[in-house]
């Protein structure tokens, strides 16, 4: 199974303010461990909201609004993709993170093939018809 | 739910607790068994320690808490019950002998972190010796490096539980009475006994991903398994060639998992897959992997090659877009490595694809009297579509037919049929 990490936006992350070295040193053995443990598939910090942008859906019409964005706790201010055996696996790993300050951080399982069952076929059926066309 | 970790005052209870050390077990164990093995000198005792240290903590948790760092704790534990036992031996060895086994000075405890993965090395090492069969290292990887249990392990491969949990134990034993070292084989030995282990990863890898047993074509859960392992043996040996290579023709592979079975659970083959459902993430991973296994200078190996050729379907867009002449290349380069009929009938469909079917004819012609492939039916349907692609419809029908009728799946079989059936048509004949 695969699992996302995010790690929640802070007023310090969404300030833009850089982590100090030591907690870069911590977390860059941490992030070790995991590859040394072959789970870790990927990781990566967002820059501030402040630097993003939003798209809504509405009907057929698209809005764009500029960043920053003020509901900082819903925020993400980064991710790890990870691979698991269980999510008691993942949870375990990570309270080992090195934060300490009131981060917040959420595991959040990837659907997978097999969760789909049935559901997907219609959709695979046609994708595959469709394709099946294409070469004809 | 709340649970607080790291506090005494906040006991973790229940199937919240099981869960907890379940999954440390899987998380701690490998390294455990590592680190103990090189202090008993025996991967069988050390498990057994591994686990009493697991059975104290699960007497002592429930009620002080799981502690905050838990590894550390188990192996404190474990250490000090290897101790005890080492301890006892020398007093029962000077009571019986009358003579004392020479210095026992308290081995040196304060590993380093290159120590343990010096360790995780020695015991992938020690887990796919030649001493035991290639189903036991199967079974001994997937329990001591990869943290899983017997019943996880059973229910992979779908056999009982028994069965693993006798190979694992019969195989310890053959290690111990040979008293195979615990080390990393140097010299000519190492390469050979390299291979073994990357021969055991790729076994899993393929168990899952071509499932030879059961109704499911996949079983991710063994295909992460040998990623895993995959990932962990080239943070290990970062500058072995091969290994990344494994590592990268297995990621690429993976990408295309969710690609390869189609709605009635029948396989889809490499070139007609929906390349919008292969997995970037892991393509990504696997070009990496494969870029690092070249910067490494010399020539790639079999797995390497593999790799590579899994690259050139990565990066193409379309099937269509398939540089098929630095595919028949790559297979030309592999067949010197590994001269197996196998790797050359996929050498013929490469060069059928980039020089015409005729060029790909002479390659498969000659195959034809090979007695490994006399079962194999991909030989026949390999020559049916080449002549079907040079027009020879009546040679193609009756290749194809040869080709169902040795086929062992039914999927494969309605497929070919299929195909001959076209080349029936092609002849002006009525379809039925």
């Amino acid at each position: 199974m695969r699992f996302v990490v995010l790690v929640k936006a802070s007023k310090e992350s969404e300030g833009g303010i850089l982590p100090s070295a030591e907690l870069l040193n911590e977390m860059g053995k941490f992030n070790e461990q995991l590859v040394k443990d072959g789970v870790m598939l990927a990781g990566e910090g967002l820059k501030p909201s402040s630097e993003g942008k939003r798209l809504r859906f509405d009907g057929g019409r698209t809005t764009i609004i500029d960043g920053p964005f003020a509901e900082t706790k819903e925020l993400v201010a980064g991710f790890w993709i990870v691979q698991g055996k269980s999510k008691e696996e993942v949870v375990e790993r990570f309270t080992h993170a090195p934060f300490a300050n009131g981060e917040t951080i959420e595991i959040r399982p990837i659907y997978e093939l097999e969760d789909f069952g049935d559901n997907v076929t219609p959709e695979i059926a046609q994708r595959q018809q469709r394709l099946e066309e294409q070469m004809k | 739910m709340l649970l607080a970790r790291g506090h005494a005052d906040a006991p973790v209870t229940g199937d919240d607790l099981d869960g907890a050390i379940a999954a440390i077990w899987r998380i701690e164990s490998p390294r455990l068994i590592a680190t103990l093995s090189r202090l008993s000198r025996d991967v069988a005792r050390a498990e057994d320690l591994a686990q009493d240290a697991f059975v104290a903590a699960l007497s002592q948790w429930p009620d002080e808490g799981i502690p905050h760092n838990p590894g550390a704790w188990l192996m404190t534990t474990a250490k000090r019950r290897a101790i005890d036992q080492i301890r006892r031996n020398e007093t029962l060895n000077r009571l019986i002998l009358g003579s004392s086994v020479g210095d026992l000075s308290e081995p040196d405890f304060a590993e380093s972190y290159e120590e343990i993965d010096d360790d995780m090395l020695r015991l992938m090492f020690v887990a796919c010796h030649p001493i035991v069969s290639k189903e036991a290292h199967v079974a001994l990887t997937l329990k001591l490096v990869g943290g899983l249990t017997s019943a996880e392990i059973a229910r992979a491969f779908l056999v009982p539980e028994g069965t693993i949990a006798q190979r694992i134990v019969r195989a310890k034993r053959t290690l111990s009475d040979a008293g195979v070292p615990f080390d990393v084989p140097s010299g000519s030995d190492r390469l050979q006994r390299l291979a073994s282990i990357l021969e055991t990863i790729y076994l899993i890898f393929n168990e899952g991903y071509a499932a030879t047993a059961g109704d499911d074509v996949l079983r991710p859960e063994l295909v992460e398994d040998a990623l895993r392992l995959g990932r962990m043996l080239a943070a290990l040996m970062p500058q072995e060639r091969e290994v990344l290579g494994l590592v990268a023709l297995m990621e690429i592979q993976a990408s295309r998992m969710r690609a390869r079975v189609g709605p009635a659970g029948e396989p889809i083959l490499l070139l007609d897959q929906d390349r919008s459902r292969w997995n970037r993430l892991l393509i990504g991973r696997g070009l990496n992997a494969l870029a690092r296994a070249q910067e490494l200078g010399a020539a790639l190996g079999p797995y390497g090659l593999q790799a590579a050729i899994a690259a050139c379907h990565a990066r193409a867009g379309t099937a269509e877009q398939t540089d098929w002449s630095r595919i028949a290349a790559l297979y030309d380069a592999l067949a010197q490595l590994t001269p197996t009929p196998v790797v050359e009938l996929n050498r013929a469909v490469a060069v059928g694809m980039a020089f015409g079917p005729r060029a790909g004819l002479e390659i498969v012609d000659p195959l034809m009297r090979e007695p490994s492939l006399q079962k194999y039916h991909l030989l026949p349907a390999v020559r049916a579509d080449l002549l079907f692609k040079l027009g020879l419809f009546e040679e193609a029908k009756v290749e194809f037919e040869r080709a169902a009728s040795m086929a062992r799946n039914s999927r494969d079989q309605t497929l070919l049929l299929a195909r001959a059936q076209r080349c029936h048509s092609e002849l002006g004949g009525e379809a039925p």
